[in-house]
């Protein structure tokens, strides 16, 4: 039997939740998986919500359909639990990773009565104190690898390491403040 | 040694066109094609490629573009979707019926109206009659694969017509996935160089190009055109065969999937196609026999081969990412129909309409299809011939 | 006008040797069409009132006054429609213009 991961993204346009899931479909190709990562397209707005999805197999992805009953789901900005189903369909054995100064138990009254994990994630402050910018992208990736475990952890950095210094080969002064923040979400996300 | 990668669809066919290294490319960006032109100008800008870009104002600037560089004996891509299609419409005609090997990317948007940018194949469909080889790709890795192949298939001296390579708008054309790369060099060789017999810029010798027909002449030229269209299922086995060799994968004029002793099948076009085979293993897991066969050419129409496959199969769900508005069916059903009505014993055959304007295609609706068509055997009644899939009522 | 194999193209051509997309693969073809017999009215030169000016020639639309060694010849009546235009530009009289008699 095949073992596949499927990720579901909810952010808001132009904050990056789309560029997060290519990242992560980036990262678990790295390390010699099978993924898919794409958008649910639209109008596009700024600040609309937008939808993004990941999957991720040991074998070929034939399927090209949405993702209803995800493995995980990721909140980027929090403010969306008011308005968003985030956790519809989403599997009790798996896991809800929200971008939030929060504690897990704070925000689980948002989530109507999910009761499977609950991570949070403070990815603003790991991004102010990594890389003295918002950019809460880095952080949230590396909280989903830590959750998630769809990729060994180590192998992660390493590879990583190698996607910033090709990302960022014109500043590379970001690279290590990338790689602290991934770290640091890792270390730093709770309710695993 | 191939190259593995994860790329979107988009990016996997203008890659494609990166390693052939076209003479010209007049392009009008359109969602969801966009990005193949947008990558493409990158190549040019980067000096990655020697290619003439020509940004133009419209869709149909494009195609008469394409129609002039390649009557003017250059190697001459373009990409489009949607309502840039239905803008070239009329110069589609003109592309084909001057036998102009022009390559094209469509990536499969919903025409208007209500206003959608979503995916569906009503685009491509309505040009389905303008004299263009049409091959469909369920994956990024087929859209490159075939848009390498219909080069040469369009090219080829006993076809010389224009193709289209499809995919489905961000379905495939936005969806990072893995892929296997073939390296430039083996790309390049493949394509080789584009050598028409005759050009407008052939110094020995001057020509014109679309002429006026007269009543006398037209019908000639269309039988000699719609010929060349015969000619191209051989040409596109021989292409497939040499691919094969190249990089291990297989092409046909179409794929089965578990066909061979099924009961009930789809036939299907591009990204869906995907998402059935796992329908078909869960079904197939619960022991019911059931399979599907996936368009690749849908111009030529390869009717014989296709009615051959399905014969045994007791009933059989067409399903049309597109309306017709015939009140009778889709277009893929009125040719998969025909094509069956040669056959002494006709598996029983129905349409499904789906998926139009993006609506999303799920494992469960295939099921669903499946278990309306054991419906059908066991009842040994078609009943409506014409329905819609996953409409609410 | 002839396909590549060198055979003439008529109304009886097959679509077998009718050449592809219609392409005519030689200049100068529409000398091979006569136009000569959709005249009603015709020209007629006289060369005894013509000053060699030339005004004629370059006005014809079908190319029908023939010119050589700078000097005009009478008209290609293979080709000419009878307008008239060369009649209405001359300064000299020496073009008629009438019904044509057939």
């Amino acid at each position: 039997m095949s073992k596949l991961t499927e990720i579901r993204w909810h952010g808001r346009g132009g904050q990056g939740a789309k560029t997060a899931s290519l990242l992560l479909a980036d990262a678990a190709f790295n390390t010699g998986q099978y993924v898919q990562g794409f958008p649910e397209y639209g109008p596009e707005r700024m600040g609309a919500p937008i939808t993004a999805y990941n999957r991720i197999s040991d074998t070929k992805i034939r399927v090209h359909s949405n993702i209803y009953e995800p493995d995980f789901v990721v909140v980027v900005d929090e403010t969306l639990l008011a308005s968003i189903d985030v956790t519809a369909g989403l599997k009790e054995s798996g896991a809800i990773i929200i971008n939030t100064p929060k504690s897990p138990d704070e925000v689980r009254k948002y989530l109507k009565g999910y009761k499977g994990s609950v991570c949070t994630i403070d990815a603003a402050t790991v991004s102010e104190k990594t890389l003295g910018k918002n950019f809460p992208n880095t952080p949230m990736l590396g909280a989903v690898v830590k959750v998630s475990g769809v990729m060994d952890e180590v192998q992660f950095i390493e590879d990583m390491k190698a996607s910033f210094a090709h990302k960022f080969a014109t500043k590379p002064q970001v690279i290590e403040g990338n790689v602290a923040a991934l770290k640091m979400a890792m270390q730093e996300v709770k309710g695993i | 040694m191939t190259i593995r990668d994860r790329l979107s669809g988009n990016e996997a066919v203008a890659i494609a066109m990166k390693q052939i290294n076209p003479d010209v490319m007049p392009a009008f960006p359109i969602t969801p094609s966009t990005e193949i032109p947008q990558y493409f100008s990158q190549y040019v800008a980067n000096g990655e490629v020697d290619t003439v870009f020509i940004p133009v104002e419209s869709e149909h600037s494009a195609m008469s573009a394409c129609i002039g560089s390649e009557g003017a004996g250059a190697r001459t891509f373009t990409a489009t979707s949607s309502c840039g299609l239905a803008l070239m419409h009329e110069m589609l005609y003109v592309a084909s019926s001057s036998r102009l090997p022009i390559t094209l990317a469509c990536v499969n948007r919903a025409l208007t109206g209500p206003i959608n940018i979503n995916n569906d194949h009503s685009d491509s469909m309505g040009s389905r009659d303008a004299g263009w080889i049409q091959i469909y790709s369920e994956n990024n890795q087929e859209a490159y694969d075939n848009f390498i192949q219909a080069v040469r298939i369009a090219e080829h001296k006993d076809v010389m017509l224009p193709a289209m390579v499809c995919q489905d708008g961000f379905i495939t054309s936005h969806a990072v996935e893995n892929i296997e790369l073939i390296e430039d060099e083996k790309v390049k060789a493949f394509v080789g160089e584009y050598e028409p017999e005759e050009f407008l810029l052939k110094s020995d010798s001057s020509i014109a190009i679309g002429p006026y027909d007269t009543a006398n002449f037209y019908i000639e030229h269309k039988k000699q055109q719609a010929e060349a269209m015969v000619n191209v299922k051989a040409v596109a086995l021989e292409v497939a065969a040499e691919f094969e060799k190249m990089t291990g994968r297989k092409y046909g004029l179409f794929e089965t999937y578990k066909l061979e002793d099924a009961d009930t099948a789809l036939v299907i076009i591009n990204s869906s196609a995907g998402t059935a085979k796992d329908a078909i293993d869960t079904l197939r897991a619960e022991g019911k026999k059931v399979g599907l066969l996936k368009i690749r050419l849908f111009r030529p129409f390869p009717k014989e081969e296709i009615a051959e496959a399905l014969k045994h199969v007791k009933a059989i769900a067409v399903m049309d990412k597109c309306e017709g508005f015939s009140a009778a069916g889709g277009p893929l059903f009125a040719e998969v129909r025909s094509a069956l009505y040669d056959l002494n014993e006709k598996p029983m055959t129905v349409n499904y309409i789906y998926g139009l304007g993006g609506r999303d295609v799920k494992t469960t609706d295939i099921e669903s299809v499946y278990s309306d068509l054991d419906v059908i055997v066991e009842s040994g009644k078609a009943g409506d011939t014409y329905r819609y899939l996953g409409v609410r009522e | 006008m002839k396909n590549k194999a060198g055979q003439l193209i008529t109304p009886e051509i097959s679509w077998k040797e009718i050449t592809p997309g219609g392409t005519v693969y030689e200049g100068g073809s529409a000398h091979h069409f006569k136009t000569g017999d959709w005249r009603t009215m015709v020209p007629t030169y006289k060369p005894e009132n013509c000053k060699q000016c030339l005004l004629c020639a370059p006005v014809c639309p079908d190319s029908s006054i023939p010119v050589q060694d700078g000097k005009r010849l009478d008209f290609d009546f293979d080709h000419c429609k009878g307008c008239g235009i060369c009649f209405k530009v001359c300064p000299f009289g020496a073009i008629d213009f009438a019904k044509e008699e057939k």
